[in-house]
């Protein structure tokens, strides 16, 4: 029984240390799968700390860590379809480089060009890119699931946030309209327990987030965000439902934010080391990886030559970041309007007369 | 070929259902413009016409009505949203100037936003409180936005086609003071006009009159007494607020060497003093006079009784016409 909610459900297989609580379900006795979630999962860990460090040494700049939240992402990433719609917040990278976004493409982003967001991969072409004002994608998932089911399509908007966007209008109104028409979208509220400084007991009143679904007359559940075969689990189920008509679901899993809100942030200033270490002790790729190792198909060999990989890897996106140049200064003006007005033509040459007085062509810097 | 004379509201209703049949990737929606046809009728059949899907009432919420738009629109539909009110708008606002409007720049042309959001604005119909802003300046401020305002049957026709053709997002503000005045013949032929472009009302050589949305009306009323006087006035209907067509402005000041700005809006920050300093940039030494601006003053739209000294009046406009007219 949930003990926040004796009414909503709450889903979790692996204890903190790996061990098995309930029944795995039918699908994770396939440990080649529970393989490869784990390899994804050691990737986003590898490439969070690679960008932390490239923030560090001043090659990009503020970057929201996304460790501790890589069972999450994941799942969402393993399990959507092709041409279903992730409109995302700003701590998925695992579930974007799975759809298809190049991860030079992430540091490009963070690394202040646009050419970040464009998603050369024709594969990612119609998902949304991260969004940082809290909540607002919440309504585009809503947006395209109202397209898909008006044309009947059998396809699922899925759009993440965080703990604290739950509170905002843009979420309410997101699931409200949801639960009005009946619309295939998947709400994953990834509760890390932490707005910034703010934590998740006065972010809300109601004990859990998920009961919010309830008043807009649809369902939520909660699940150990830490324990990916939870999270993938309640995830199939919760895409098949919003896949065949069934309406949206509400999956609030539990999570802990691991790093700081972004690099610009300094949580030592509002939350204890020890509660800290404390979240350590959960966190989803050891959890996993005890487990795999409990059945005899993970080990300390392999381990060491993934890391190598992922490792390897990150260091492709990286050069092919380091590689990518400048875009030509006249870009600034090319996708403001699919044409740029004609009225507003002189802007343009001025602009570009500014950059020839300090000196700046197409290849600034 | 029908002679049946049309309001700029029907020209609306007219419009909306040609683009409906010409493109089953419009759809129209918001508060109240499906089986009640809107509050003021703009979308009255389309219901009937075109069916739910494509016609939809919404739950009562603007955030909400702006951000599904951005979706709908990023998987190829184009929304045609309706805000009750020009006053209801601000909580759209957020999904505009972050979402619709930077859309396609923010992920270099691969998603973009193309949507019209009509709302009915300015005052004039006695209408209750936070019904009668004419807030068009906050929108003109926003990169990638265009913003349109008609001032007569025929343009709303022709500038809401272009709107809603356009791959970017348009505000289109519909003045309610004019959507049953001044009806005029209009074929339904689809012709689409500038969406940034001046429309030159009146020629004139003595000086240049610019006005848009509503104040056009008394701006042409207070150009025909002028004409009465001897004094020859050419009337500008701005129409897109956003981008501006400062060339048809300056070469227009340039030949008159005088010049009047009349809007609803407040003075302070409006597009007004925005027309007035490009032309001090472009056309100073043409000027005969300082330029003019006829506005309401820098309050909140008063409550109807008082209401008619908010907005500008044929007197207003022909007092600073003499003030520009008698300029040493």
């Amino acid at each position: 029984m949930n003990p926040l909610n004796p009414d909503l459900p709450f889903t979790r297989y692996l204890a903190a240390d790996g061990r098995l609580l309930a029944d795995l379900p039918a699908w994770a006795d396939d440990f080649d799968l529970l393989c490869r979630l784990y390899r994804q999962m050691v990737l986003a860990r590898v490439f969070d700390q690679k960008a932390v460090a490239l923030q560090r040494t001043g090659r990009i700049g503020t970057y929201a860590p996304t460790v501790g939240q890589e069972a999450i992402s994941v799942a969402i990433g393993a399990l959507m379809r092709a041409d279903d719609v992730l409109v995302p917040y700003y701590r998925d990278t695992a579930a974007q480089v799975m759809r298809g976004v190049k991860m030079e493409e992430i540091l490009l982003y963070w690394g202040g060009d646009e050419r970040g967001s464009a998603f050369a991969d024709p594969a990612a072409a119609q998902d949304f890119p991260l969004c940082v004002p809290i909540a607002t994608q919440a309504l585009h998932a809503c947006g395209v699931a109202t397209a898909m089911k008006i044309r009947g399509e059998h396809r699922v908007a899925v759009t993440t946030c965080g703990d604290g966007a739950t509170s905002k209008g843009d979420f309410l109104e997101a699931l409200n309209v949801a639960g009005a028409w009946q619309l295939p979208v998947v709400f994953v509220v990834n509760n890390n327990q932490w707005a910034i400084s703010v934590p998740r007991r006065i972010q809300c009143g109601a004990p859990t987030l998920a009961q919010k679904a309830t008043g807009a007359g649809f369902h939520g559940e909660q699940v150990d965000g830490n324990d990916i075969i939870a999270v993938y689990d309640r995830m199939q189920i919760a895409l098949e439902r919003a896949r065949h008509g069934k309406g949206p679901v509400l999956l609030e899993c539990l999570s802990y934010r691991l790093g700081d809100h972004t690099t610009a942030d300094d949580a030592t200033r509002y939350r204890s080391a020890e509660e800290l270490k404390q979240a350590w002790q959960e966190e989803p790729i050891k959890r996993l990886q005890t487990f795999l190792a409990a059945q005899g198909v993970w080990d300390e060999g392999r381990e060491q030559v993934l890391i190598g990989e992922c490792q390897a890897q990150v260091q492709q996106a990286v050069e092919a970041f380091e590689a990518a140049g400048n875009q030509p200064l006249e870009s600034v003006f090319d996708y403001v309007y699919a044409q740029w007005p004609a009225a507003l033509a002189e802007q343009r040459e001025q602009f570009l007369e500014r950059a020839a007085r300090r000196g700046e062509g197409s290849d600034h810097e | 070929m029908s002679n049946e004379k049309i309001s700029l509201l029907e020209a609306v209703n007219l419009a909306l259902h040609r683009a409906m049949t010409e493109d089953d990737n419009v759809v129209v929606l918001g508060e109240d413009v499906g089986v009640n046809g809107g509050v003021f009728r703009a979308t009255a059949g389309l219901r009937e016409a075109f069916g739910f899907k494509r016609v939809i009432d919404t739950p009562l919420a603007e955030t909400m009505i702006a951000g599904l738009a951005v979706g709908m629109a990023a998987q190829g539909l184009k929304p045609v949203m309706e805000i009750q009110f020009m006053g209801f708008i601000y909580p759209a606002l957020d999904q505009l100037v972050s979402h619709a409007s930077r859309m396609r720049n923010r992920t270099r042309g691969r998603l973009s936003c193309p949507m019209v959001l009509r709302t009915p604005m300015g005052a004039g119909i006695r209408a209750p409180e936070h019904h009668s802003e004419s807030t068009e300046a906050l929108f003109a401020q926003i990169p990638g936005l265009r913003v349109v305002i008609p001032s007569s049957p025929a343009r709303a026709y022709g500038l809401l086609l272009a709107a809603i053709d356009d791959p970017d997002p348009v505000i289109f503000l519909e003045p309610t003071r004019l959507y049953r005045m001044n009806p005029q013949v209009l074929q339904d032929d689809g012709k689409r006009l500038p969406l940034d472009s001046c429309f030159t009302l009146r020629e004139g050589s003595d000086l240049t009159l610019i006005s848009w949305g509503a104040s056009v009306h008394e701006t042409l009323q207070a150009a025909a007494q002028l004409q009465e006087r001897g004094v020859s006035a050419e009337v500008i209907d701005v129409a897109c607020v956003k981008p501006l067509d400062l060339d048809t402005l300056e070469a227009s000041v340039r030949k008159t060497g005088r010049c009047v700005i009349v809007h609803e809006a407040p003075k302070s920050c409006a597009v007004g003093a925005e027309i007035a300093a490009s032309l001090y940039e472009r056309v100073l030494l043409d000027l005969q006079a300082p330029i003019q601006r006829v506005t309401a003053p820098d309050i909140p739209p008063p409550l109807y009784r008082l209401e008619q000294l908010y907005m500008p009046g044929v007197e207003d406009i022909l007092a600073a016409c003499e003030t520009v007219l008698d300029y040493a």
